[in-house]
């Protein structure tokens, strides 16, 4: 297995003795991925700011999985619908969704618990998002069920010949639930394979409980392999290296109809959720600075433009938490709300 | 007249017809068994999902999520149990979505004793699902019901529990399901699937018509003055069984037992309990679910509450006692689930007591 990154290669300058580095993507786009993980990064760090200022009660997200969340969102088929890719997402899928066009107010309305909050209306947590405009299904707290849940949006697509493919993604403890198992058995089936991307962040943690001492197999992707699932295990800190294997393997599950897996490692960088601190760790790898200095190195991007857009970025976050303050919170009443689909109503008082 | 499972497999192909059903699955679903109870033989759309209930339910979710329709069959609600997380989340994820996402599921997975079961074949489920909001839950009492609520089951847009009980599969109905042919040899002849090989069976469905049980409606199966009798599922039979013998061996009059069959767990008919018990001022309720915190207390407690001052006795609620499984032997089965004989003392009792 090869975590280390495949994307900068060395090419021989003619002029110079120092070697140019080739990025393997346009420059373009790395400017863009770029953007994104900053974006990312700086809404989560003002995510933590707003629970740690008493205007949300809990936090968790994805600061450490942008080298791997923005290259996956910008490799989706976004759209409503069995046509489009369906994203099952776990708890720290901000910078997929980042990726993907969400600004940062509706997070921070999540965040807040503000009824205008697109997602739960101020129902869930943090980083439990839903967009049903970009097929982004409810992120749920329960580890795991992801998995299955994915299974019936593949199926569908699979009967639909659908150009859309299912997105799963789940952290990499989790993947001692039976679900997570259930998951490759059924997506696997010889002749029945459906399309599914199914992705573990392995950031080496499940809360404290740490990833040596879990796990029998050598990688987790050694168990998608078994059954004779496409597998990759891959530098989710290095969003080229992301990007490269994502598109490749979101190609052979369009094409094919079969199930994919890649194990990316990826950071931690603020602990499990403010239940643990939210205090950012020193000891491991942020994919946002190693990005960066890549890309100043490059000369892909500016120390100047950075700092304009961390500007910027903060001083949207900002000014998004001080709109939302003054948003209206959900009523009491309001919970009888949205429990049938129909006219019928919930409560046995009004039966 | 057609069994329960004939009628579940003719509401199944109504709907695969008529609805865009498109997917009925579970354990042993499809060709060639057609589930172990038979009710989804000949079906086109049924196939066979691995052996794994949750993931058949998180399948039947990915399939709701998706806006089409599906029934989902765990074989038997004995082995739903560890699908329990998911099921809540069937059930929420409308509301946690604030109405963006609605799960226009059915599962339906057989319930209660009355089989020879013995610990895992004889679980009830009624009274665990009605702890899961957001869900709807239905148990036919006879095959007219289990095709007329399965049809609204299906076409309703949220998760519905279909519970057929399991000892009422083979149980023949006293109603023609419309369509159905009067001769039962003929219906046999046409939709059973022969002993042997199947492979080029093909079953030949009569002209069914559309036939609709809303959801949340119950039934008054016998009318009668002095005692409100309500009940579900297998026990509507039992019951009404009880109350003919009671009759006939005049211990009760004809018109003593206002027998309901509730039909529908959640939501349930509340103004059809309450204008029966106003006019009774008694009222039993009976089902085979264990008896702590069983659905039944809920209902006697809102009687009382609502009620007080219009009874003429203690609601009574007669259930499975709260054991940790039902043995094998008939006399540990029998001294498990609400009996003949103790339905006949309550009713009696009741029919006695002056206030
Ligand atoms: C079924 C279930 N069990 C326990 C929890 C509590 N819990 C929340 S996150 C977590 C650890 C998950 O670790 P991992 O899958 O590695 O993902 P990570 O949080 O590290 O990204 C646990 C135990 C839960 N949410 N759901």
């Amino acid at each position: 297995m090869s975590v280390s990154s495949v994307a900068v290669s060395r090419k021989k300058s003619s002029r110079k003795s120092v070697p140019r580095l080739r990025l393997g993507l346009s420059h373009e786009l790395c400017r863009l991925m770029y953007q994104k993980m900053l974006y990312s990064r700086i809404l989560e760090e003002r995510l933590i700011k707003i629970y740690r200022a008493g205007d949300g009660y809990f936090w968790i997200g994805g600061p450490g999985e942008e080298g791997f969340g923005v290259p996956l969102g910008l490799l989706v088929r976004k759209g409503q619908g069995v046509s489009y890719d369906y994203l099952h997402l776990h708890y720290r899928c901000t910078p997929t969704l980042v990726a993907m066009g969400m600004p940062m107010i509706d997070s921070i309305r999540l965040m807040m618990n503000r009824s205008t909050d697109p997602c739960t209306g101020g129902r869930n947590f943090s980083n439990h998002y839903c967009f049903p405009q970009w097929n982004v299904l409810p992120v749920t707290s329960p580890i795991e069920v992801q998995y299955v849940m994915a299974l019936g949006t593949a199926h569908v697509q699979k009967r639909a010949q659908s150009p859309g493919i299912t997105i799963v993604t789940g952290g990499d403890a989790g993947t001692a639930e039976g679900d997570f198992a259930s998951c490759l058995v059924w997506s696997s089936r010889k002749g029945q394979e459906l399309p599914i991307l199914i992705t573990v962040q392995n950031n080496r943690w499940g809360i404290s409980t740490a990833y040596e001492g879990q796990h029998g197999e050598d990688c987790i992707a050694d168990r998608a392999r078994a059954f004779n699932i496409k597998a990759s295990v891959i530098d989710g800190n290095d969003p080229i290296e992301s990007y490269r294997v994502i598109k490749e393997m979101m190609e052979y599950v369009r094409q094919k109809g079969k199930p994919a897996f890649i194990e990316a490692f990826v950071s931690r960088l603020y602990g499990h959720s403010s239940a643990s601190g939210a205090n950012y760790v020193t000891n491991e790898e942020c994919p946002v600075r190693r990005f960066e200095e890549l890309l100043l190195r490059v000369g892909v991007i500016k120390e100047q433009e950075c700092n304009q857009w961390r500007k910027e970025y903060e001083e949207e976050g900002f000014q998004a938490q001080q709109k939302v303050r003054q948003e209206p919170v959900p009523s009491g009443e309001s919970i009888w709300n949205h429990i049938y689909a129909d006219q019928q109503h919930p409560d046995w008082r009004r039966f | 007249m057609a069994n329960m499972a004939q009628a579940i497999r003719m509401a199944l192909h109504y709907a695969e017809e008529n609805y865009q059903l498109h997917d009925v699955f579970g354990q042993d679903v499809g060709a060639p068994l057609g589930g172990v109870f038979t009710a989804t033989q000949g079906i086109q759309c049924a196939w066979n999902s691995p052996l794994d209930e949750r993931g058949i339910i998180g399948m039947a979710i990915g399939i709701g999520m998706a806006g089409k329709r599906c029934v989902a069959e765990i074989q038997f609600a004995d082995y739903i149990f560890n699908t329990m997380d998911l099921l809540k989340l069937a059930g929420n994820m409308y509301w946690a979505s604030h109405g963006q996402y609605s799960i226009p599921i059915v599962v339906m997975t057989p319930v209660g004793a009355g089989i020879r079961g013995s610990i895992y074949h004889s679980h009830s489920f009624d009274s665990w699902a009605s702890r899961l909001p957001g869900w709807k839950i239905v148990l036919p009492s006879n095959p007219l019901d289990a095709y007329g609520l399965l049809l609204s089951s299906i076409l309703d847009p949220n998760p519905v529990l279909f519970l057929p009980p399991k000892a009422l599969m083979r149980v023949k109905g006293k109603e023609l399901i419309p369509g159905e042919p009067e001769d039962e040899k003929e219906l046999k002849a046409m939709i059973d699937a022969p002993i042997g090989d199947r492979t080029q069976w093909k079953p030949r469905w009569p002209r069914l018509k559309e036939y609709l049980i809303p959801l949340g409606k119950g039934r008054i199966v016998k009318e009668g003055n002095r005692v409100t009798l309500v009940t579900w599922g297998r026990y509507v039979g039992i019951c009404e069984q009880v109350i003919d013998d009671l009759i006939a061996s005049a211990m009760i009059d004809s018109t003593d037992v206002e027998l309901i069959d509730l039909r529908s767990i959640y939501p349930y008919d509340w103004p059809l309990i309450k204008e029966s018990v106003k006019k009774t001022r008694k009222v039993l309720f009976v089902n085979e679910d264990t008896e702590v915190t069983n659905f039944a207390e809920h209902l006697s407690y809102r009687v009382t509450k609502e009620l007080f001052y219009e009874l003429w006795a203690p609601p009574q609620v007669i259930a499975g006692r709260h054991v940790p499984g039902i043995g094998l032997h008939p006399n540990l089965e029998d001294a498990s689930v609400p009996g003949a004989d103790e339905i006949k003392k309550v009713i009696i009792a009741l029919i006695q007591e002056v206030p």
